[in-house]
């Protein structure tokens, strides 16, 4: 029994408490630090499952830039989640109950934890560990599989990545069109003159009362900060 | 964003070594964890925690969107141009060995160096491309809106 089996047993309750904490959750913000929490211990448990190259990507690309994407992306929606209807929850419960027994007929098929007789220790694997030294003088056998042995697959990679950022640039622009966009969140039409940000922004709950005097921009309450500008107060300005 | 003394302070001496952490993931790749995937990421990453702590209008004139559209080009150049390049040697595509005919070993070790480069421009690129794509698109917040 390997002696990081607890550790390991450790990081994967950890997975299923964040998992479950990020499903429950309603605010956007704790859900996008909750994932980078998901990242890290991923990341820590793939160190101690010695994939450190792997472990080197998801806390870089995990936690660290998705991380600032995601919340990037969430300043352009809703700061909450909408609760859905329960009646809405059979369908994806349904496939995820179909997806997950799936998953427990083929762990059969699965060789056990840390066999040396695996698809991935046998055939051409142990060859590239075998002739790495000889063929490509590098001690690190992740590299020589990577950029020479499967140049072709890394290759696709870049491209791949290369093709994502196309496709961002091509749908948002490199500037974000240049600061003179137009959005309408929540029906409220902002600009860089009326942003968001750019004023203080009321809220529903501290908007003010019917009886009170309407104000032009009424000061917003320290607790107002949370939340964007929602209809009835965009309608009003 | 002047409140944040220590942040600043902190990020501004952390920056320089990220990044330089960055370029030490890449060259040492043949012999450690690491490559130019990872090391792009970290280099990228770099730039989005300068964007986060001093603005992305700091950000933008440190690296200029137009450097980030031509060097996800460029990386992708690189590494299909290596690729090319053992073409017009006389191998076949990526296989490094015709670089250096008498060490095919050497070849490898160039192949790798070059494909390595490409890999971590494009990546890099594209990571702050991203960035600045989402991030350009609302205006700075204030403290509270937070």
């Amino acid at each position: 029994m390997p002696s990081t089996i607890l550790l390991d047993i450790g990081f994967m309750a950890m997975l299923v408490v964040v998992a479950f904490s990020i499903i429950r959750l309603r605010s956007l913000f704790a859900i996008v630090m909750l994932q980078g929490v998901y990242s890290l211990i991923c990341a820590a448990w793939f160190v101690s499952l010695d994939a450190v190259d792997v472990a080197f990507t998801e806390a870089a690309v995990g936690a660290g830039v998705s991380t600032v994407l995601m919340l990037a992306a969430m300043l352009l929606a809703d700061r909450d989640s909408k609760p859905v209807p329960m009646s809405r929850q059979f369908g994806p419960l349904l496939v995820v109950i179909l997806a997950g027994l799936a998953m427990f007929y083929a762990l059969g098929d699965m060789p056990a934890y840390g066999d040396a007789h695996s698809a991935a220790n046998s055939y051409v694997g142990m060859d590239y560990m075998a002739k790495t030294a000889e063929e490509i003088h590098i001690p690190n056998v992740v590299t020589a599989v990577l950029a020479s042995y499967r140049g072709y697959d890394t290759f696709g990679e870049t491209v791949v990545i290369f093709s994502a950022g196309l496709g961002v640039l091509l749908l948002l622009g490199l500037n974000g069109n240049a600061g003179k966009w137009r959005a309408q969140p929540n029906g409220v039409r902002i600009s860089k003159a009326s942003a968001p940000a750019a004023r203080k922004r009321p809220m529903p709950k501290d908007a003010p009362q019917p009886t009170q005097k309407p104000t032009p921009k009424p000061a917003a309450k320290p607790k107002a900060t949370r939340k964007r500008v929602t209809k009835k107060t965009g309608e009003k300005s | 964003m002047t409140p944040h003394v220590i942040l600043r302070v902190v990020s501004k001496f952390l920056i320089p070594l990220i990044a330089m952490f960055a370029f030490y993931v890449q060259f040492h790749g043949d012999f450690g964890p690491g490559g130019g995937f990872q090391a792009g990421v970290i280099l990228a990453a770099s730039v989005i925690l300068y964007a986060l702590i001093f603005g992305l209008a700091e950000a933008k004139k440190a690296i200029p969107p137009s450097w980030v559209r031509i060097g996800m080009t460029l990386g992708v150049l690189l590494y299909g141009g290596t690729g090319v390049m053992t073409w017009l040697l006389g191998g076949e595509f990526l296989n490094y060995g015709v670089f250096s005919p008498e060490h095919p070993s050497h070849g490898q070790h160039w192949g790798i160096l070059l494909v390595e480069l490409g890999v971590l421009l494009a990546v890099a690129s594209v990571m702050v491309a991203i960035f600045y794509a989402f991030g350009s698109r609302q205006p700075d917040l204030t403290e509270e809106d937070w």
